[in-house]
């Protein structure tokens, strides 16, 4: 099987869910677990919400995301045209954040990495940030 | 979101009602800021009985009431916290110092 979603919208928070909620609706095709749902679920709201606080800071902007399904494969891609991650290794490091003054965990990336099978991040200063996931739904 | 002070066992109960995430972090961190500053509490509970759904936001925002919390001696409690939240939690090594209860009878007793 072979199929194709794009989703474009403005950075607010409120479509943090919005967002969320699309990829797993889509996903859903490949009969994944309630497990699976949540790992995809969370592993997009982690990459929105960096769009949105890091790459926009909070600004506006818009966030794109391209979902596909190749066989049992899900690939996402999110990417924004913020201001980028200046030091990706850092960025990618768990408990580290550079915005600490807005309690955040630093566990983003974290858990894309562990929720997801792979995870790639492109990243360019000035002009975004691009992250490119995959999971395989196995059947159980 | 539910609040209820327990006066007699001086506990702050806080019920989160939806998903906790970047958007929604924003209204529980002030709403329960408020609470905690006005009451005062020996101990303060999330109940999470009915969040499906968090991201690593909730760490931080868990985080952040629990450096304020312990600020007047309090301690920090979570109830109702179902497997896929409670999977993210565990990543972040919060239960070392934040209370896991599975009922809201265990909260008091305890």
């Amino acid at each position: 099987m072979e199929n194709i979603m794009k989703l474009e919208f403005l950075s607010k928070s409120s479509n943090e869910s919005f967002a969320r909620v699309a990829v797993s609706a889509f996903v859903a095709q490949l009969d994944p677990t309630i497990d699976q749902i949540a790992d995809i679920k969370t592993a997009v709201s982690e990459a929105v919400t960096n769009s949105i606080i890091h790459g926009y800071e909070n600004g506006e902007g818009v966030i794109k995301i391209v979902c596909k399904i190749i066989e049992k494969t899900v690939e996402i891609e999110i990417s924004d045209t913020g201001k980028g991650i200046e030091n990706i290794e850092l960025a990618k490091q768990a408990l580290y954040t550079s915005k600490p003054d807005l309690e955040r965990s630093g566990m983003g990336f974290t858990i894309m990495e562990s929720f997801m099978d792979s995870l790639e991040v492109e990243s360019y200063e000035d002009l975004g940030t691009k992250i490119i996931m995959k999971k395989t739904i196995s059947n159980k | 979101m539910e609040i209820t002070m327990d006066k007699e066992n001086n506990i702050l109960i806080i019920k989160l009602l939806e998903d906790i995430d970047h958007h929604s972090c924003e209204y529980i961190k002030r709403r329960s800021d408020y609470e905690i500053n006005k009451c005062r509490p020996k101990k303060v509970i999330f109940d999470l009985e009915k969040v499906s759904f968090m991201d690593s936001s909730g760490i931080g925002m868990i985080l952040g009431r629990y450096k304020c919390i312990i600020r007047n001696n309090g301690r920090l409690g979570l109830v109702n916290v179902n497997s896929n939240v409670k999977r993210i939690f565990e990543m972040s090594g919060i239960f070392k110092i934040i209370d896991l209860y599975q009922n809201i009878d265990e909260v008091i007793i305890a």
